[in-house]
């Protein structure tokens, strides 16, 4: 069995983004970069496969610049088995993500697409049910545990109201939830090998596809930041205040 | 102009949600329509037709779209997209679910998660766990928008319901099936609506402390309970209370965050709440930052002096 998952670079969660002065975007100048920590665990996921006899390939794909590479080193050290650099400057919006994936998938033929349930830089949240529509393959979204079997999977959905599981026939798309693993962190012989192992490179061109942005980005602003309110002496003045002052409290 | 609303709903229920999602729908402008996609779910659907600014509702009652899978439902509404501009739904796990499968079959760029709308086709929405704001301006002739429910006013009642005109169900894509459902059943207001919401972290340490600790005060208050990742992951409570940039968006009147560091993932689901209460041991802890009122205590001993408060208050 083939398992390919979509990992992406973004900013590290641990960074406040912060808007440009002019409006135009955000400012990633020497702001740390890192993989998507959804895609983490979708390549643990895939990787815990492997480990268990049930995969036998894992492909990792990553779309952007040439610094995209060092995402799929992380991937290739943590397990995953060879990387895809579909590489471009441009920003390539989830549709377009979806349609080059699409493309990668029609070549390599996997069992199991793991995508991330979303990229914490756009919080889109909508490139793994794209590539699915796309494939017209079935979607286990927001998955907090998979169950893995020869010709189907079962998948247990985190949603609104606790969970949801679904069967899917294979080929399936999966996208990872938090609490679908906790990723390990690669060994230093694991980053050593991992140098080793296989990186293609592409353009989004040689799948024939556009990533002229659909969207235009008038401008970008930080929201009004809540100010700071006071500290109470006591849980009787915080009651008083909220009764009172506040008027939430009856 | 005219635009499709995809209802959120529990077949015999309509939610909240949905009547956010109309209203947001009104500030594109044009005519519009609500579909509700389940199974037995009249009632919904003649909610949804008593709601302001409906026009039309579309019932697809059949047994394929129970559960509201993601296949059949998108195939729904691209067989009904030709007549719409537009096609809306709340930002929801079931619409978050549906909807970009929508838009990649229709082959248009979905604006998610969108907080505000500035003309037919100019759209805000947060980016980087809401540090920022985006505008954009679609160009895709279509558009398709996921609205986050918590900044819009629900629709109010009509003096007049609207008909509810039953739908062709196009064939089960058949790629996915239905095995179960575990949802959390619960006496207590739904998190995502709720007016007052108390709130747990790490620093509750177990399931236990949860209803011993933080349930009083939240029952007193009729609140609903929410959690940090930290709490949810370590299983004090369940998925589905967990409050952030990757769990439920909610701005209640009051919300009452205790033991909860004030991560910016945390922060992204709950800064737009009114009045923000923090009750945390340590004078630093990034909650403060954002909070109206901040305590800094042990939550073991100021939570049971809260809960004796208000339950005195409410005896008064
Ligand atoms: C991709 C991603 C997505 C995420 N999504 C979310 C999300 O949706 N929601 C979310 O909440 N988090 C999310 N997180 C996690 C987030 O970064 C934080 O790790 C998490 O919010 C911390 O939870 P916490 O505040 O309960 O725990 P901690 O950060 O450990 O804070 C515990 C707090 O309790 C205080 N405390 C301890 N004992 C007591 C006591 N006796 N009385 C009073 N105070 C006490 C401490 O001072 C501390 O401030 C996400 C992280 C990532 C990377
Ligand atoms: N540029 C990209 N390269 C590789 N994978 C991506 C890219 N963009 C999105 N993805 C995948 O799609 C998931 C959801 O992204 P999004 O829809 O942007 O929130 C991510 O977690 C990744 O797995």
């Amino acid at each position: 069995m083939k398992i390919l998952v979509a990992v992406k670079r973004v900013a590290d969660p641990n960074v406040k983004v912060r808007a440009l002065a002019d409006g135009s975007g955000v400012d990633l100048a020497n702001i740390k970069m890192t993989m998507n920590p959804f895609d983490e665990i979708a390549v643990e996921e895939a990787v815990r496969l492997k480990e268990v006899g049930r995969a036998n390939e894992i492909v990792v794909v990553s779309i952007g610049p040439e610094k995209s590479a060092e995402t799929l080193r992380t991937a290739l050290a943590m397990g995953a088995d060879r990387g895809l650099l579909v590489r471009t400057d441009a920003v390539v919006e989830p549709l377009a993500v979806a349609k080059i994936l699409k493309a990668v998938a029609e070549a390599e033929r996997p069992d199991i697409i793991i995508t991330g349930k979303q990229a914490i830089d756009d919080d889109a949240n909508q490139t793994g049910q794209m590539l699915s529509a796309l494939l017209g393959w079935g979607q286990g979204t927001f998955a907090s545990k998979l169950v893995v079997g020869d010709k189907a999977i079962e998948v247990t959905r985190e949603v609104d109201g606790g969970l949801q599981t679904v069967g899917l026939p294979l080929p399936a798309l999966v996208t990872a939830d938090l609490r679908l693993n906790e990723p390990r962190y690669a060994s230093l012989p694991n980053i050593m090998k991992a140098k080793k192992k296989p990186i293609d490179e592409r353009t989004p061109a040689d799948y024939g596809v556009a990533v002229e942005p659909r969207l235009t980005v008038v401008r970008v602003h930080e929201p009004a930041t809540r100010k700071a309110g006071i500290k109470v002496g006591s849980v009787g003045e915080l009651v008083e205040r909220l009764r009172m002052e506040a008027g939430v409290l009856r | 102009m005219t635009i499709l609303v995809l209802a959120e709903h529990q077949d015999t229920q309509l939610d909240d949600a949905t009547a956010k999602a109309i209203s947001a729908a009104g500030r594109i402008g044009g005519e519009v329509h609500v579909l509700v996609a389940g199974s037995g779910c009249q009632a919904a659907a003649e909610a949804a037709a008593g709601l302001a600014g409906v026009a039309r509702v579309l019932l697809a009652d059949g047994p394929s779209l129970s559960n509201r899978l993601a296949e059949p439902v998108a195939a729904l509404i691209v067989s009904l997209a030709g007549g719409y501009d537009a096609v809306l739904a709340p930002s929801t796990t079931s619409g978050r679910n549906i909807l970009p499968r929508v838009a990649a079959l229709l082959d248009v760029m979905q604006i998610s998660d969108v907080v505000a709308i500035d003309g037919p086709d100019l759209f805000q929405r947060p980016i980087y766990a809401g540090n920022v704001i985006q505008t954009v301006r679609s160009t895709d002739a279509k558009k398709v928008l996921s609205v986050r429910a918590s900044s819009f006013p629900a629709a109010s009642v009509a003096a007049a319901a609207v008909p509810v005109e039953a739908v062709a169900i196009p064939e089960n894509p058949g790629r996915s099936s239905f095995v179960r459902s575990e949802l959390s059943r619960s006496e207590r207001p739904e998190l995502a609506g709720a007016r007052i919401v108390v709130s747990g972290g790490r620093a509750l340490s177990s399931a236990e402390n949860f209803e011993t600790v933080l349930a009083p005060l939240a029952d007193t208050l009729g609140a609903a309970i929410g959690a940090s990742r930290a709490a949810v992951d370590a299983g004090y409570v369940s998925n589905d209370l967990q409050v952030g940039q990757t769990g439920k968006i909610i701005a209640p009147d009051l919300y009452i965050a205790c033991g909860i560091s004030g991560a910016i993932q945390h922060l992204a689901g709950m800064k737009d709440s009114r009045v923000i209460v923090a009750i945390n041991k340590d004078p630093d802890a990034p909650i403060f930052q954002v909070a109206d009122y901040g305590l800094v205590a042990d939550l073991f001993e100021a939570v049971p002096e809260f809960h004796a408060a208000v339950a005195e208050g409410a005896k008064a």
